[in-house]
């Protein structure tokens, strides 16, 4: 694990009119690592993703790509820094092969005619690299279970050569088996050296597969753990705020006041 | 370059199993049962035709039966049906409507619906016939003119479409009454312009190439180019490691494209010769089914019709292609509406009016465009065109009213969509919706 960070959010807040959404968010992560990102529904996941993925830029704070401050405003210009988003509504057209969805949007085109064999090859490539199984890669999606559907959706955000890869709930509403698959491709993700950022309510995949979970609670950090070492019900005290109390305030406030 | 003719079995699927290529990066996998295998030789593909009748994946096999099964009929109350002159003036008379149907294809695989392509055919034959004819301007110029207005047109319901975001029903339904009241004004008091009877106009539809080797020249390169094209594609993804097809099933395939080829251009041999307006109408349903099944473009097209959201999370201008879609529709209008023109050699009143608009999308229906968005061929505006004019044709032979026309035409519509829905229901409880 090399030191600095590929991507470090610094002091992120985000606000919708009144509400304070996100307040002072920190989070690291490095090559080859998965960290969780998990909290209970409201407590600013989804918001924090759309601050990383371009899509609702933050209003305060640094976000530190491998070791410079950038500005992420557009979707875009996450893609070419090398941060994929695969969403939670899986965003692949049913109508098209597996092949077409991969390239959508990044086509290769031969003499102004699409490449098929190239994409066809490539394809295949990647996905036995990745050791995804489906049965064609020139059926349409709709077809394939939804368990290869996310594989797909991981597969494609792959061809743009990321660095971080962000996951939004890849493994809600599979079955167990699928859900097995999706966390392999994980592991393989980290294999590669990529950072993955995997939010996800599932305790049992959250420690399957990251290495760090972070605990977003109220929109501020609410601890970060190192999975190895940590035990579930610290993890879900952390979540749920048990941790949280008037107890651990007044504790808190009068270690400060004692400096 | 693999142009299939409805004509052949195979719905232009070109999925094929990983498990039949031994080479390449494929091989390090070990083969799941459930892969989708096809056999090797003639079996392979018979059971993969049943395996596909099963699970629903008919695509356009129930309307060329269809067809067949119409022109029997026809040809065993008349014996005139199948002849060279009724087929050949079916050519022509249908290539308008075709034209027309080739943009509501267009249309139909973004999941929208254009209701505007008779008015605009009409208003585009009325602005060239003034143009031309009143104003004295060249016809190519005039042509130029009429085109781009179509274009125009369509681009501007495309705008408020995809930009104001009205619906597209409301907006070409606004553009049906709007876009014929034009073609009123246009017109002028007289309300009927004819078009110089030996110009090019004419001679879309009249314009007949009597050399015998015209028709055997076009089905010889057509087949030429396809088996090429397939040979040299099969041969790259051989070299690759993909699976390819094997080269028997590359020359089936020429030789079922080339027994109708040759057929079709026997018999426009056997009355006048080879139509200028079939010509015209194959090679732009070529050269867009190229658009749409091997350009980005057309990727995106289908794109949009599976799903829209995806398509812009991948960074596709929604709006444009959009607006695109619906300036190709009203540009193919107004091609359709000169062919229409030429067949009576004057614009009037009633240009565009009539049963012309449903035609042209019950054309793409029947020929087996989905009405739901994301799957389509330009082939089916040939198809289903033909079915039409069939109909039409074989009832005007046998001297029956045009109202069981109607509702023969309708019955014929409402069949193409139950197969549709139906199949599409299969594919879903087997899987593959």
């Amino acid at each position: 694990m090399s030191a600095t960070p590929v991507l470090a959010l610094r002091g992120i807040s985000k606000r919708f009119g009144a509400v304070q959404v996100l307040t002072d968010v920190e989070l690291e992560i490095r090559p080859g690592e998965v960290v969780a990102l998990v909290g209970d529904n409201g407590a600013g996941k989804s918001t924090l993703v759309k601050t990383i993925a371009g899509v609702g830029p933050a209003d305060d704070g640094v976000i530190e790509w491998e070791g410079r401050p950038v500005t992420v405003d557009r979707p875009h210009t996450a893609q070419e820094l090398g941060i994929a988003t695969v969403y939670q509504d899986l965003a692949l057209c049913d109508n098209l092969d597996v092949v077409g969805n991969l390239f959508l949007g990044r086509e290769i085109v031969r003499a102004g005619v699409l490449d098929e064999v190239e994409m066809e090859r490539r394809a295949r490539e990647l996905l036995a690299t990745l050791s995804i199984r489906i049965p064609s890669v020139r059926i349409p999606v709709a077809s394939l279970s939804g368990g290869q559907r996310q594989t797909v959706a991981i597969a494609r955000s792959l061809l743009g050569e990321p660095k971080v890869v962000i996951l939004d709930e890849p493994t809600a509403a599979l079955g167990v088996e699928q859900t097995a698959q999706v966390l392999d491709l994980v592991e393989r993700l980290r294999e590669r050296g990529l950072g993955v950022i995997l939010i996800s309510h599932n305790m049992a995949d959250v420690r399957a597969v990251a290495d760090r979970v972070a605990v977003l609670r109220l929109g501020r950090n609410n601890g970060t753990f190192e999975v190895r070492t940590t035990s579930q019900e610290e993890i879900i005290s952390a979540i749920t705020g048990a941790t949280d109390n008037a107890v651990t305030r007044r504790k808190a406030r009068t270690a400060l006041e004692e400096k | 370059m693999s142009t299939d003719l409805p004509t052949t079995t195979d719905t232009g699927d070109n999925s094929q199993a990983l498990a039949d290529d031994t080479s390449g990066a494929a091989a390090a996998f070990t083969v799941d049962p459930r892969l989708l295998l096809q056999e090797e030789g003639l079996a392979g593909y018979w059971n993969t035709f049943r395996r596909k009748l099963r699970s629903g994946e008919l695509g356009s096999l129930p309307m060329v039966v269809g067809l067949i099964i119409i022109a029997l009929i026809f040809q065993l109350r008349d014996a005139a049906f199948l002849g060279p002159e009724n087929l050949s003036n079916l050519f022509v008379t249908a290539a308008g409507t075709g034209l027309i149907a080739v943009g509501i294809v267009f249309v139909l695989i973004l999941g929208e619906i254009d209701l505007s392509v008779g008015s605009v055919s009409g208003l585009a034959a009325a602005v060239f016939a003034v143009v031309n004819v009143n104003h004295g301007v060249p016809e190519w110029l005039a042509l130029v003119i009429a085109l781009g207005s179509g274009a125009v047109i369509g681009a501007l319901h495309g705008f408020f479409f995809a930009r104001v975001g009205v619906p597209a029903f409301v907006v070409t339904l606004a553009g049906l009454l709007g876009w014929n009241g034009l073609m009123l004004q246009v017109l002028g008091s007289n309300g009927t312009i004819n078009l110089d009877d030996t110009g090019l106009i004419a001679s879309l539809t009249n314009h007949y190439f009597t050399d015998i080797s015209a028709g055997y020249a076009l089905a010889t390169l057509g087949v030429a180019a396809f088996f090429l094209f397939s040979f040299r594609d099969a041969r790259r993804r051989k070299a690759v490691g993909v699976p390819s097809r094997p080269l028997s099933e590359i020359v089936l395939r020429s030789v079922a494209l080339a027994v109708p080829a040759y057929v079709v251009a026997w018999l426009f041999n056997q009355y006048k010769g080879l139509p200028l307006a079939a010509v015209i109408f194959l090679g732009v349903v070529v050269a867009l089914d190229l658009v749409l099944r091997r350009t980005s473009y057309g990727r995106k097209v289908f794109a949009l019709g599976g799903n829209v959201e995806a398509a812009r999370r991948a960074g596709i201008n929604v709006s444009l292609i959009r607006i695109s879609v619906f300036a190709l529709s009203g540009t193919m209008a107004a091609l359709g509406g000169m062919f229409l023109a030429s067949q009576i050699n004057a614009a009037n009143q009633s240009s565009g009016a009539g049963s012309l608009l449903m035609n042209a999308i019950a054309a793409a229906v029947i020929g087996g465009t989905s009405l739901f968005g994301g799957r389509g061929k330009t082939w089916s505006a040939l198809l289903g065109v033909l079915v039409i004019q069939s109909i039409a044709s074989g009832m005007a032979l046998l001297g029956i009213a045009s109202a069981i026309q109607y509702m023969i035409t309708g019955a014929v519509l409402l069949a193409a969509v139950v197969i549709d829905s139906v199949s599409r229901r299969v594919q879903r409880t087997t899987g593959r919706a």
